[in-house]
């Protein structure tokens, strides 16, 4: 079925995550540069590709600065990629756009992972109509062999067109392992870099530039029209089905082989001579497509009649049933019980040292603006304790507007709350806002020493690059103090107490402050944990004061002398003796015992 | 062959996707096609995680839906519970019977469902339920819960031999650990 495929010189055959499989295509088209910000369902593509000693990678301080260092690479004459969630094509938007218009020198591949369904993301945004707006190629493949061959292709097309190109994957196919045949790695010859004066991007050179991108624009549509990356699968004409990515194997999970498919690899631009063809050959057209009717519209401007957004929805991801039940057909029947499934939503892990700021903060009674990373767990019960979040960054620069908009009402009550990756991703300029304009805004920067939620990645405070060896660190007190912030403190928030006396201290004083949190992540590799506690059951009196942390390894159950009372229990597993909850103990009943413990 | 459907369902951190590597391993030296689909992220934080596995001559889609797994493989029975609905009606459900209470079980805010094999089998499921957690801690250590279920599973397989199984072990499980995970296979598959 792939015929691309023939070409390669086919090694082995391997079950690997689609991610994986970017990752290699980048590794055998000689890929040299690669820098990326990590980011669900993005991060594996840079952590993959670091496992090949042949290419340099790296974690950017976000995803503007990545796709600019691996521009410069691609103008320094060595193919160069980047990769990010959708997210963080917005940050990256700003480069994009005059990217396209300026050009390259060796190929130049974005990678961008969008989230039908926000497993992972605080939005459902489609990256389709950056490739449309910023007019730069897109391809999207549908499993991970695709993957490995379109990131080869996408090599390909950016140097015969002289533009960027995206590899657009989704969840589903970034994080689901499909069969890959691996072929060898070739690296071209370094393109010399020349002094070009057109490459300045400014008035005449880019009024030049944005003709250059229109014709571009036609050729591409000329080359989708015929190459194989898009491919037509006639079955039974009465339906014709226009889809790309994993809605192609929705498609023939549901149809089996009795449709026709009209298979995009290539998703912008879209050919028009090769639709209207398939379109001419069957009864009905179906276009499937997962969040925006991006196809269907264009098959709509070709003037054909289209089932898509009228069947399907817009919103969420698809699956086979989905398809299913949209098109009348019957789904697969199903058991259940008839008990209520309590859920199960993740927590803040056992030990997790923002447990405590955030207890403090509901104590406090703040207005909490918070940001992107584990911490936003601090929204969810029991601490319920975050009233907003937006993007990387928002919780520095927003707070202030807040606090321009409340004054002391605001100022005396409400903090940002910003993790040590976010901060420097975005943050830095919101607390340079902070102090420049003066606001007596109070910013807590959480630096847990690592970027949490999306797998421990390090980054420019913790000292070490991608491969964990030593790198530069970013001093965050001598930062904030340089960007005009007189008061910077430092607290350990497994102390209760003191991480409560700063708070109330910084939030009263007339000046822009930041409170560190600082405290490793429990769930570093190697991090030495204290003995995990136990409970003295005659001294508990199942008073629940332990439970309102919101600590997974505490739970209340029945005394087990039958007395009926209830007594704490703490989950020897899953406690690493923080000693937070000892805090909120008034009869002394939470011991630590005497052993110490290494993460595996 | 006809595609076939497994779920591994559990709790973030229990060890689920070492499982549905060795699965996926297995299979895929059968001959088959396989896909194998997760999400990561923000679940995995003590959340419900699933892990969809298909294989047979020809996969196209890579999640499994309601009504469609053939077994369901649970690390934790309130997750077999929550998962049913995409077992086959007459399926077969292999899970752990430890009790992992999710917080809002924790916080008093909703009740830990009781006799949860017995509904199960009430709505048409077999049920091959052990303390695959006791299995684990006798072969060693508690985080082998995953390869004893795995041992478990190797008897619905009767056409996949032995030897593929351990391959897969020897090719996922650190050298180390080998032994003991040898011992929790084996305690899996033959746990009375």
């Amino acid at each position: 079925m792939h015929k691309y495929t023939q070409e390669d010189e086919i090694i082995m055959r391997e079950l690997m995550l689609g991610n994986k499989a970017v990752a290699r295509g980048m590794y055998e088209a000689g890929c040299k540069v690669i820098s990326s910000y990590p980011g669900t369902p993005s991060t594996e593509i840079t952590e993959e590709a670091a496992k090949y000693d042949e290419i340099y990678c790296e974690w950017a301080p976000n995803e503007k600065v990545a796709l600019e260092v691996a521009h410069g690479a691609s103008l320094g004459g060595v193919r160069s990629a980047c990769a990010m969630k959708h997210v963080g094509l917005n940050v990256a938007a700003d480069p994009l756009f005059t990217i396209s218009y300026q050009g390259l020198n060796a190929g130049l591949v974005i990678c961008v992972a969008d989230d039908p369904g926000m497993h992972s993301s605080q939005n459902e945004q489609d990256s389709r109509h950056y490739a449309i707006a910023a007019k730069v190629p897109m391809l999207e493949p549908s499993d991970s062999e695709e993957a490995r061959i379109f990131t080869k292709r996408a090599f390909e097309i950016s140097e015969k067109f002289n533009t960027p190109v995206f590899i657009k994957m989704c969840t589903r196919v970034s994080h689901s392992q499909s069969v890959v045949c691996t072929g060898e790695r070739v690296v071209p010859e370094q393109v010399p870099y020349v002094k070009d004066p057109t490459k300045v991007m400014m008035t005449a050179n880019s009024r030049n530039a944005h003709v250059r991108v229109e014709q571009r624009t036609k050729d591409l549509i000329a080359f989708a029209e015929t190459d194989d990356i898009n491919r037509v699968e006639m079955g039974d004409t009465s339906i014709g089905i226009i889809t790309s990515s994993t809605s192609y194997q929705y498609a023939r999970e549901v149809w089996g082989d009795n449709v026709s498919i009209l298979k995009l690899g290539m998703v912008y631009p879209l050919p028009e001579k090769l639709i209207l063809d398939f379109a001419g050959k069957v009864d009905r057209v179906i276009v499937l497509e997962e969040l925006d009717p991006i196809i269907e519209n264009h098959c709509k401007q070709l003037g054909i009649k289209v089932s898509g957004k009228d069947t399907f929805p817009i919103c969420g991801e698809f699956t086979q049933n989905l398809v299913r039940k949209c098109m009348g057909m019957e789904v697969p029947e199903s058991i259940h019980i008839d008990d209520e499934i309590p859920g199960r939503p993740p927590v803040m892990c056992a030990g997790c040292p923002h447990r405590g700021i955030f207890y403090i903060l509901h104590k406090n009674n703040c207005m909490v603006y918070g940001d992107i990373g584990c911490y936003t767990l601090g929204a969810v019960a029991p601490l319920n304790t975050m009233d907003l979040n937006v993007c990387m960054g928002a919780s520095c620069s927003g707070l202030h507007g807040f606090n321009l908009a409340m004054g002391k009402a605001g100022e005396k009550k409400s903090v940002g709350v910003i993790g040590d990756s976010t901060f420097i991703h975005s943050g830095m300029t919101g607390i340079t806002d902070i102090a420049y304009n003066m606001t007596n805004s109070t910013v807590i920067i959480l630096d847990n020493s690592i970027t949490g939620m999306t797998g421990h990645q390090q980054n420019p405070t913790t000292g070490k690059n991608l491969r964990g060896e030593p790198a530069g660190k970013v001093d965050l007190e001598a930062l904030c103090h340089a960007v005009g912030f007189n008061r910077v403190t430092v607290v350990d928030p497994y102390d209760l107490a003191e991480v409560d006396r700063v708070l109330k201290e910084e939030l009263s004083v007339e000046e822009p402050s930041i409170i560190i949190s600082r405290r490793p992540c429990v769930m570093i590799k190697g991090m030495v944990h204290k003995p995990s506690l136990h409970v003295d059951k005659d001294k508990c009196v199942g008073c629940k004061a332990c439970m309102q942390i919101g600590c997974p390894a505490i739970k209340v159950t029945d005394k087990e002398d039958g007395s009926g009372r209830k007594v704490a229990d703490i989950d020897t597993t899953l406690c690493i003796g923080c000693e937070v909850c000892t805090q909120m103990c008034k009869f002394d009943a939470l011991k630590s015992a005497d052993k110490t413990e290494v993460t595996a | 062959m006809a595609v076939k459907k497994i779920m591994i369902v559990g709790v973030g951190g229990q060890g689920t996707l070492l499982a549905s590597k060795m699965l996926g391993y297995v299979l895929l030296n059968q001959g088959f096609d396989v896909k194998v689909s997760e999400v990561h992220g923000m679940s995995q934080r003590g959340g419900s995680v699933v892990t969809y596995v298909s294989y047979g001559d020809k996969v196209y889609s890579p999640v499994i839906d309601k009504g469609e797994a053939d077994v369901i493989i649970s690390f934790e029975k309130l997750e077999a519970a929550r998962w049913l609905e995409f077992l086959k009606p007459g399926g077969q459900i292999i899970t752990n019977t430890q009790e992992m209470e999710p917080m809002p079980v924790i916080t008093g805010a909703a009740v830990y469902p009781d006799r949860l094999v017995e509904k199960m089998e009430e709505a048409g499921a077999k049920v091959d339920a052990k303390d695959f957690l006791a299995i684990a801690k006798k072969a060693g250590s508690a985080k082998a819960v995953n390869i004893a279920l795995m041992g478990r599973l190797s008897i619905y397989f009767p056409e996949i031999p032995d030897e593929a199984w351990h391959e897969a072990m020897k090719a996922i499980v650190p050298a180390k650990f080998l032994e003991m995970n040898e011992e929790a296979f084996e305690l899996g598959r033959t746990a009375e």
